[in-house]
């Protein structure tokens, strides 16, 4: 593939050098003479001096045979303006963009830019995906032993729902004291009651064993059958 | 009208001064709060330390319910950035972008942004008064 990377900064000088190694064809473009002097030093002469988002630099740049554009500099509207350059003067049939400022993604995917990367968004995704801690919410810590009150929500579909109290495997030592349900006042769960979509648990519970809790309230009743 | 004028440099604040003696609602932003001294002091509009390409601070200017975006800052690309901000993303019904380069002017211009340049105008005005 011909690629065509506007920016040499520390992001598009490896992300060059990778697609080097992989046997692609690449051009770096950037306006800084001194970071294309390094660039051109170290990986052969593959990258010209220029403005990515000027139609005769890239022109020169050969952009018309791209197979793929990408915009990896630190300025949104730098990157934003070239892709909309590479993707409608000069028709390249992929663009990519880095976007530093995450706000700024949804306007770049509705502009039609076909990859954008936002390394906030990236982390953000992957913390959420690590900590799946959406149903679950720490009330208080209690000083006695390793104890807390955690407040859970049962989620739409999970295992538990229609369930009764009493058949739930819940991690050991883990007492649910309150049961919150729209429009209706508190009430003292006992082995009997049935649980909805949508109740409100507080449980107390070790520590150690949240995870455990979190996993037997809010898991999905269709990935526990394909589970059996 | 509320009109949102993004950059107060000379032409921004020209700009504001006019539509707010004429008795439209105006926000006129800009990152440095010196340049709002090019105000005149019977301007009754807001003068806003913000940044236009920010969700934010546009919503902090009421953008959601402008008629009208004018982006005027220095910078080709914050322009466009912006512009096509308050187009997409807050469905501002009247957007015009200051571009200084006229091939990218014309660009945005076939991708249906109302855009202006200035170099242009003005190398056409000056051609007029030398050539007739």
């Amino acid at each position: 593939m011909y690629i065509v990377i506007v920016g040499g900064g520390r992001a598009g000088h490896s992300l060059a050098k990778t697609l080097l190694e992989e046997g692609h064809e690449v051009l770096v473009v950037d306006k800084r003479d001194e970071v294309c002097d390094e660039i051109n030093e170290e990986l052969g002469s593959i990258c010209e001096a220029g403005d990515g988002c000027d139609a005769s630099v890239l022109l020169e740049a050969g952009v018309e045979r791209a197979d793929m554009f990408v915009a990896i500099t630190g300025s949104d509207e730098d990157n934003l303006v070239a892709c909309q350059l590479a993707k409608h003067r000069f028709s390249v049939p992929r663009t990519a963009a880095r976007v530093t400022n995450p706000s700024h993604e949804a306007l770049f995917k509705r502009l039609g830019i076909d990859i954008t990367v936002s390394s906030i968004n990236l982390v953000l995704e992957q913390i959420e995906h690590d900590m799946p801690t959406r149903f679950l919410t720490h009330l208080v810590t209690l000083d006695n032993a390793s104890l807390e009150i955690v407040q859970v929500k049962v989620p739409e579909g999970s295992v538990v729902v229609g369930n009764m109290v009493g058949q739930i495997d819940l991690p050991t030592g883990a007492l649910i004291t309150l049961l919150l349900r729209d429009n209706q006042p508190p009430q003292r769960p006992n082995g009997d009651t049935v649980l909805q979509a949508g109740d409100d648990l507080l449980v107390v519970i070790n520590k150690e064993s949240e995870e455990a809790l979190r996993l037997a309230l809010t898991q999905e009743a269709a990935l526990e059958t394909e589970a059996e | 009208m509320k009109a949102i004028i993004m950059g107060c440099g000379l032409v921004g604040a020209e700009l504001a001064t006019l539509l707010d003696s004429e008795e439209n609602q105006v926000t006129i932003l800009d990152l440095d709060p010196d340049s709002f001294e090019r105000l005149p002091p019977t301007f009754k509009g807001e003068a806003l330390i913000a940044d236009g390409t920010e969700p934010e601070d546009l919503e902090r200017a009421g953008i959601e319910e402008a008629d009208a975006f004018i982006a005027l800052t220095e910078e080709d690309n914050r322009n466009i950035l912006a512009t096509q901000m308050a187009r997409d993303i807050y469905n501002v019904s009247r957007v015009l972008c200051r571009i200084y380069d006229p091939a990218r002017s014309e660009l945005y211009e076939e991708l249906g942004l109302e855009t202006f340049s200035p170099t242009r105008i003005v190398a056409h005005l000056l051609r007029q008064r030398l050539v007739g």
